[in-house]
């Protein structure tokens, strides 16, 4: 059944407001939806990041559910021993109900610090889903270029100077890896796309085994964009096929929209002041490196899709 | 009853654990400690222990799961060495002060570089701040013992910290030995059930666990962590005795071998306490008044009484398998020292540092004798010229 | 000012043991601009709800009621997001503190 948001509003809220993630943060508006997707018990696990100062800071959390952090590059591995604990308990028969197990990470915690727990612990095939909280840069310490940064983004340790146009490199694709692991579920969203978020944390979260959820997230601190357009500017990813909406499911690939009218990458990269160097004539070619990219992504993506 | 069984140190180590029966025990094998990674995990597949056995990628995991497990509301247990507890290190100190109740066994090997597999305290020793509670083994026997009260003391609700036991790679953790076990029924009722002071998968509940503090509350978290480990020496010697009375071995916060009207002592840990005791035995049938004492409980440091067991000595040589590079002298002199700077006594032996069995190098009778001597003559000058010396280093 | 607890009254390691308490943290107060809604103009599609990073518009019986100012950060997500027909939200600014 399609997700309806008054039937949701009547939900309890159980990430809570009073946190100090910034005026305008998507990851912020990422967690609500996730939370209010989710149904029954539930026991988050999340790494060092902007939610975890944020929320969680004492005497003060946001969480209504169980909640552990412990460190940076742990969470997977963290939610491995709870979710161990919880299948101990069960064959005790200490607990009686079905409890739900999520591990979330921002893009460091997921693409590069906390990638070997994340790849452990799927292989391990502890029953969890794990939400990465992608906003392509390490933006709790103040925008430092991660695994997930794009090329030719600024962020302060691949800065765009008189020589060095931004980052070199192109982001990896963490979503195809992790699909690399056999899991039952894996999907890529973003919370403009609240039904589509909400749909596939719920399947996420109904699968027996590990399940990953790629989320892009605007940080408009590290992109050095308008405040008031963090959720347009996740459209704009979306529309431009930089971050197609799609899922893995049992390995079989599909595409969860219909694309009327693919936008060229530059709608993408023009609001975007990390990209702000990008505009000048002596950069068009990384522009038109960065379109050739997602076309050919895009292709091989739509070839996955039709496979099936 | 008691069991009489021919094991090694591992084989004791993993004994202990099959009859602590952890809910969830997530290891990384490395040597020296690889055997008790694999027979807990061949207990498991043989249906003997029932236990969730995470095998981690790493120790880093194996860590993060027992605090995830631990905090979840279970027994949660892993093993490690050397490297791999370096790798862990990170967590070391947030197992502590988030609370959990995790046991850990150590099979103290050297740090790298150079790559050397055998013994060394550089790991456990490394560790010593971390806020954990350290006990360490001088045998299988005492690592089996040591390993079944950890686990109470630990989940004990006024301490609620982690415990790290320790013996020697290869020298204890690979030597077959003599030892009496418990029953399992035994174990089980000495034990008890755990219970967590949060549980997190109280889903009713819910709670917050491993938030952060800033300025306005770290130091009272950290002063909470601070006086229950300072408070948990009197139910560490609890434990001791009502293990003592349930196997007839009894346990203290150290051994005093000869101690009390020695004139002569070695502070040791671990394994090289049974050569020390010989030459002991040896010195005394001489005349010589020589004394050892062997630390159990590392942390807390038991510092009163340590003073009060070394205090009329006239030297005294702290024997260790570290070395802190650079400092004033290894971990157990300086606690040493500081303890007697601290005491009220004005007694105080002559002492020096000695740093021996490195990388696994033998420790021969003729070694500790030769301290000994050394201590004889540094009583005759009445000074110490040299307070830190490598026992062994060729020159 | 709030009282500071001491550390024999702080739960064990760090626990925060009531669920949610964020909500007594008010950031009202980051605020320079506020969202006012026009409920003549809603059409209660609720997406200013399902968009807003603090869960500060209010909903009850399927209609949006208001804004909590208590929380409410300023950003302007849901002004921006109300659809283009619709327009119920404006953002005006906030008064400037001397």
């Amino acid at each position: 059944m399609a997700l309806n948001l008054k039937e949701i509003a009547k939900k309890e809220e159980l990430f809570m407001p009073g946190h100090r993630l910034c005026a305008g943060c998507g990851t912020a508006v990422l967690m609500r939806q996730v939370m209010l997707a989710v149904e029954g018990p539930v026991v988050v696990s999340m790494a060092t990041s902007c939610p975890f100062v944020s929320a969680a800071t004492y005497p003060y959390s946001a969480w209504k559910v169980p909640w552990i952090h412990s460190a940076f590059e742990n969470s997977p591995a963290t939610i491995s021993g709870v979710e161990a604990a919880y299948k101990a308990l069960r064959k005790k028969g200490s607990i009686n109900q079905e409890i739900k197990f999520i591990s979330m990470a921002g893009d460091g915690g997921t693409y590069d610090i906390g990638f070997q727990a994340l790849s452990g612990a799927l292989e391990r095939g502890h029953r969890f889903l794990h939400i990465c909280y992608n906003n392509e840069a390490y933006m709790n310490t103040g925008i430092q270029r991660s695994g997930a940064t794009p090329l030719g983004a600024h962020t302060t340790t691949s800065p765009a100077g008189k020589l060095i146009p931004g980052k070199r490199e192109f982001r990896k694709d963490l979503t195809a890896i992790i699909a690399a692991h056999d899991i039952p579920y894996v999907a890529q969203t973003t919370p403009f796309h609240w039904r589509d978020l909400m749909t596939k944390v719920q399947k996420a979260l109904a699968v027996d085994g590990p399940s990953f959820i790629n989320v892009l997230t605007s940080c408009h601190r590290g992109w050095r964009s308008d405040m008031k357009d963090a959720m347009q500017i996740l459209k704009l990813a979306v529309d431009t096929c930089y971050w197609p909406l799609y899922e893995v499911v049992n390995g079989k690939y599909k595409l969860n929209y219909k694309l009327r009218n693919k936008l060229p990458v530059i709608e993408w990269i023009r609001p975007q002041g990390r990209f702000a160097h990008l505009l000048k004539e002596e950069n068009q070619p990384i522009v038109a490196q960065i379109q050739q990219k997602i076309d050919e992504n895009w292709e091989k993506l739509l070839a996955k899709c039709a496979l099936d | 009853m008691a069991r009489l069984a021919a094991l090694t140190g591992n084989n004791a180590a993993a004994e202990a654990i099959r009859q602590i029966k952890p809910d969830v025990f997530a290891a990384y094998p490395i040597t020296p400690q690889t055997e008790m990674a694999e027979e807990v995990a061949q207990y498991v597949a043989d249906g003997i222990l029932e236990t969730e056995y995470i095998p981690v990628e790493s120790e880093h995991s194996s860590m993060s799961a027992c605090i995830g497990a631990s905090l979840a509301g279970v027994r949660a247990m892993t093993a490690t060495a050397s490297c791999g507890l370096a790798y862990m290190w990170e967590l070391l100190p947030i197992a502590a002060s988030m609370r959990t109740s995790i046991v850990m066994a150590v099979v103290n090997r050297a740090f790298n570089a150079p790559l050397n597999i055998h013994c060394s305290h550089d790991d456990s020793m490394g560790a010593r701040d971390a806020g954990w509670i350290q006990l360490y083994s001088e045998n299988a026997q005492e690592m089996y013992d040591n390993l079944i009260q950890a686990v109470k003391i630990a989940e004990d609700e006024k301490i609620r910290l982690p415990v790290m036991v320790c013996m020697d790679g290869f020298i204890i953790s690979h030597a077959v030995e003599r030892l009496l076990l418990l029953a399992d029924e035994e174990v089980k009722n000495f034990l008890g059930e755990f219970k967590s002071a949060h549980p997190l998968l109280e889903v009713n509940n819910p709670v917050t666990l491993g938030a952060c503090a800033l300025p306005d509350y770290y130091t009272e978290h950290k002063k909470q962590h601070s006086e229950a480990l300072r408070h948990s020496l009197g139910k560490i010697m609890e434990v001791a005795d009502e293990y003592a009375r349930l196997s007839g071995r009894s346990y203290s916060l150290f051994e005093s071998y000869q101690l009390a009207d020695a004139e002569y002592g070695i502070v040791i840990l671990n394994s090289a306490a049974g050569v020390t005791r010989t030459v002991v035995d040896k010195l005394r049938k001489e005349g010589i008044k020589a004394g050892l004492l062997k630390i159990r409980v590392y942390r807390p440091f038991p510092a009163t009484q340590i003073v009060q067991a070394l205090k009329n000595l006239k030297a005294i040589a702290v024997l260790e398998r570290t070395d802190s590079f650079g400092g004033v002298g290894s971990p157990v002199f300086t606690d040493i020292s500081a303890a007697f700077m601290e005491a009220p006594t004005k007694e105080r032996p002559l002492m020096i540092n000695y740093i021996y069995g490195l990388g696994g190098r033998d420790v021969g009778l003729e070694d500790i004798e030769k301290v000994y001597a050394s201590l004889q003559v540094i009583n005759q000058r009445g000074k110490i010229e040299k307070s830190f010396a490598y026992l062994q280093a060729r020159e | 000012m709030r009282k500071l607890q001491g550390w024999k009254d702080i739960p064990t390691g760090t626990a925060i043991v009531k669920a949610g308490s964020s909500v007594e943290y008010l950031t009202g107060g980051w605020r320079d601009a506020r969202p006012e809604h026009d409920k003549g103009k809603c059409t209660n599609c609720l997406l200013c709800w399902v968009y807003c990073p603090e869960g500060a518009i209010t909903v009850k019986d399927d209609q949006v009621t208001g804004i909590n100012y208590d929380y409410c950060k300023g950003c302007g997500i849901c002004a921006t997001e109300c659809p283009p027909k619709v327009k119920a939200i404006t953002m005006v600014e906030e008064p400037k503190l001397m």
